[in-house]
């Protein structure tokens, strides 16, 4: 039930739809929406853009990389526009100042964490992460660089990883697992220390359960995950094929 | 069963210990163990054995007698005499003494304020009980509690009795527990559960340990009335494996509960039915979260998700979920037995009852100890506590472990409740405190706590995973000799950003202990910085050769 009594006696007619519309608002504008929908969805539905990272149509959400956070009048806490739902009369600011310096600073922390050379990279001019950086306008990293050691794993015939790219928004562990069905892609480590797998920490050469589809390879935002023989600049991502996947798989992913 | 047989139980089992005239109270919680308690127990018992007293007197381990620091402990009863650091040969020596003048050189007087000063409602039976005897926790009115529950009330009334003795969340953040039963019990669903969170991981933290190691049927009893409440009939207890005696006395204590009737189908003859199984932890500190732990309860990698929607709408295996602390479910067989007026009787405005802390540091008496809330911070230092070791000056206490903040010296006269010390930018956390004296520094602890939470972080949300890296290495800098006068307003600015953007609580309050260093004791970096010199004499100072 979730109308009060008097109006649910209505509600219970088969014809009637079954989820709630509402209104509120965002950065002052007037929008409506389903009671399921994000307020990141509702947000692009209507032309205002929210940096994400993680998130990617067609995949389940996480909510982890923290970009898409937004204020919501009455809320001290910064909530994040991807796995938030809306409120009716919610009071929405996406681009306050406090939420772009913000956004700003968790960009550059992701520069420090790991090697993010673009010059050098494959997906230089087709990255996600560059991408942001323009979006936000982030001129310079003031933070220390960290320069952790990574590996390069290209035992896999056509695919590489490169780790010192990787950004963990765990996209290919979400798509191999949800899409592909394969769950090839997993996490191991805590913290600064984690760091994506291939099955049980194996080569991904040799790992039994990867298809090679390449859908992790297609979805990753980064230059971590590429396809062999691609040089600097070169390594432009696929992306087309995921809402109709998402649509073929539809109700199993929320 | 009926309360007829219960008490009959507990009869029995006093009679039977009534009958010795000398019970001689060995401590076996993992403190006075890892002193060879258990070697002075079997000395004891050969000795009483030897010596042919065998119907006069009676050799029990009990659970933690809470002066953890001068174990191995042993009570005598009725005599009331309490000995501290006792050897394998003293066994003879005790008994000789028994009846008559205590063993000089053992006596630890149980007048000393550490004792009188306490009020134990959670370790009301710590130290008397035999942790693995469930006969001897139903002689101390063990079980009645959730008989009252299940025969007398209703499930809305036991709710009522819990929100009305103002019992608030024993686990940190404090969370009405009234409020959180009420709304899992409103959660429509046929499936629920009830979750123990015995993951205890602050440092210097142990009070749930040692309520499972020297009370477990009280936890148990605790949940069961929860699980009659909310309209669960499954219950689990997450404990981390580092406790394996936690662990086997609750296994030990949940077979017993089973085979006696108070745990199963049909408790005390109502169509209540209440299981419980354990489920052990691999140390990740971040598994304490309740989303976290939850994840890893289901198997899947220990990693908190946003909320809402909360565990009681959405919890374990995506069923409505009530999640409390050890000592939350501890306080609950009282408060049901006695009252919710009698719980909030006691305690301040806001915060009621006791709470249990576990006293580590620079503190002459270090241990477990419970008093009301709203005790001072001096009371809890120098009467309990005893003071400072070695004559040292008292310069803060931190409360809350890795999440906590520091309480300076000025506030030594604070009372000990929620309210005020979130006022001063600390928080009560599960109850670790830690004394600092004049020769611990404050910066150095920061970073220890820093450390702590990096290495801790599940790696999932970007500021806490590469956040607390940058803080941590700021405050190495520091603590090295190398920082830079910018470096204060650097490390201020990540921490606020890890502050107000991370996903889940580890990452929230992981900067609070640089945080409150940095309000309370500023002068200690500035020297750190700009002099390069430790106040306190504990960091190595090694400034790098200047780089152009």
């Amino acid at each position: 039930m979730r109308y009060p009594a008097f109006l649910q006696k209505i509600a219970d007619r088969a014809d009637v739809q079954p989820v709630r519309v509402l209104t509120f608002t965002i950065d002052g504008r007037m929008v409506s929406a389903r009671e399921d929908e994000t307020i990141l969805s509702v947000a692009r539905e209507n032309g205002i853009s929210i940096p994400t990272l993680c998130h990617l149509d067609g995949l389940s959400e996480r909510g982890a990389c923290r970009l898409c956070i937004v204020e919501i009048k009455g809320s001290a806490k910064l909530s994040p526009s991807c796995v938030t739902l809306p409120r009716q009369d919610m009071e929405v600011i996406t681009n306050s100042e406090r939420v772009m310096d913000y956004r700003r600073k968790i960009l550059e922390l992701l520069f420090t964490e790991r090697n993010h050379i673009c010059s050098v990279c494959v997906s230089n001019g087709h990255c996600d992460l560059q991408a942001l950086t323009a979006e936000l306008g982030m001129t310079h990293v003031h933070y220390d660089y960290l320069h952790t050691k990574q590996v390069v794993d290209a035992s896999h015939e056509r695919f590489s990883v490169d780790h010192n790219r990787c950004v963990l928004c765990q996209r290919c562990v979400r798509v191999c697992d949800e899409i592909e069905g394969a769950h090839t892609w997993d996490v191991m480590g805590r913290g600064h220390l984690s760091k994506v797998i291939t099955d049980l920490n194996q080569p991904w050469g040799e790992s039994i359960t990867c298809t090679g589809c390449g859908k992790c390879v297609q979805v990753c935002p980064t230059g971590a995950l590429s396809e062999k023989g691609k040089s600097v600049a070169e390594m432009t991502k696929k992306r087309q094929f995921l809402p109709y996947l998402k649509l073929m798989r539809g109700a199993e992913i929320t | 069963m009926t309360i007829e047989e219960l008490q009959e139980i507990g009869k029995i089992e006093k009679e039977k210990q009534g009958g010795f005239r000398h019970r001689i109270h060995v401590c076996v919680a993992a403190g006075c163990l890892s002193s060879q308690s258990g070697l002075v127990k079997e000395a004891l018992e050969k000795e009483v054995a030897r010596r042919g007293l065998e119907s006069w007197a009676l050799v029990k381990g009990v659970g933690c007698l809470g002066l953890c620091t001068a174990g191995p402990m042993v009570a005598i009863e009725p005599d009331g005499s309490l000995y501290q650091g006792v050897k394998v040969s003293d066994a003879s020596d005790i008994l000789e003494a028994l009846g008559g003048a205590p063993v000089y050189r053992l006596d630890c007087s149980s007048h000393l304020p550490f004792f009188t000063r306490q009020k134990k409602i959670v370790l009301e039976n710590s130290g008397r009980i035999d942790p693995e005897s469930i006969e001897d926790y139903v002689a101390e009115r063990g079980y009645e509690g959730l008989y009252t529950a299940l025969r007398t009330t209703t499930p809305t009334g036991v709710v009522d009795h819990v929100t009305k003795s103002g019992l608030r969340g024993r686990g940190g953040a404090g969370f009405p527990t009234g409020l959180k039963w009420t709304a899992v019990s409103k959660a429509k669903s046929n499936v629920k559960f009830v979750i123990c969170n015995a993951d205890e991981g602050d440092p210097g933290a142990f009070m749930d340990r040692s309520v499972l190691e020297s009370d477990p049927h009280r936890v148990l009893e605790g949940m069961a009335i929860a699980g009659f409440a909310v309209g669960a009939n499954y219950g689990f207890i997450y404990v981390r494996a580092e406790y394996p005696l936690a662990v086997k006395r609750i296994r030990t204590a949940i077979a017993k509960a089973e085979r006696l009737g108070v745990l199963g189908r049909n408790i005390f003859n109502t169509t209540f039915n209440f299981d419980v199984s354990v489920r052990l932890g691999a140390g990740a500190f971040v598994c304490g979260e309740e989303t976290a732990l939850i994840a890893s309860i289901e198997g899947r990698r220990g990693s908190p998700r946003p909320r809402p929607p909360f565990p009681s709408e959405l919890g374990l295996w995506g069923y409505p979920t009530l999640i409390n602390n050890v000592e939350t479910f501890a306080n609950v067989p009282p408060i049901i037995r006695k009252g919710g007026a009698w719980f909030s009787s006691m305690g301040t405005e806001k915060s009621k009852g006791t709470k249990v802390f576990a006293l580590a540091g620079r503190v002459n008496n270090t241990g477990l100890i419970e008093a009301p809330m709203g005790t001072t911070l001096r009371e809890i230092v120098f009467d309990i506590g005893g003071g400072i070791k070695d004559g040292r000056k008292f310069k803060a206490i931190l409360t809350g472990g890795p999440s906590g903040g520091c309480i300076p010296a000025k506030f030594l006269d604070m009372s000990m409740d929620y309210e005020s010390l979130a006022q001063v930018g600390a928080i009560m956390g599960s109850g670790g405190i830690i004394v600092m004296d004049e020769t611990s520094c404050m910066v150095d602890m920061a970073k220890f706590f820093i450390e702590f939470c990096m290495s801790e972080s599940c790696g999932k949300c970007v500021p806490c995973r590469v956040g607390t890296v940058q803080i941590y290495n700021l405050m190495k800098r520091i603590t090295e000799g190398n920082a830079k006068p910018d470096d204060i307003k650097l490390l201020e600015e990540l921490c606020d950003l890890v502050k107000s953007t991370s996903l889940c609580g580890l990452g929230q309050t992981a900067p609070n202990p640089v945080l409150s260093t940095m309000h309370y004791f500023m002068d200690e970096y500035r020297a750190h910085i700009d002099y390069k010199i430790c106040p306190a004499g504990t960091c190595q100072m090694r400034p790098a050769e200047e780089s152009t």
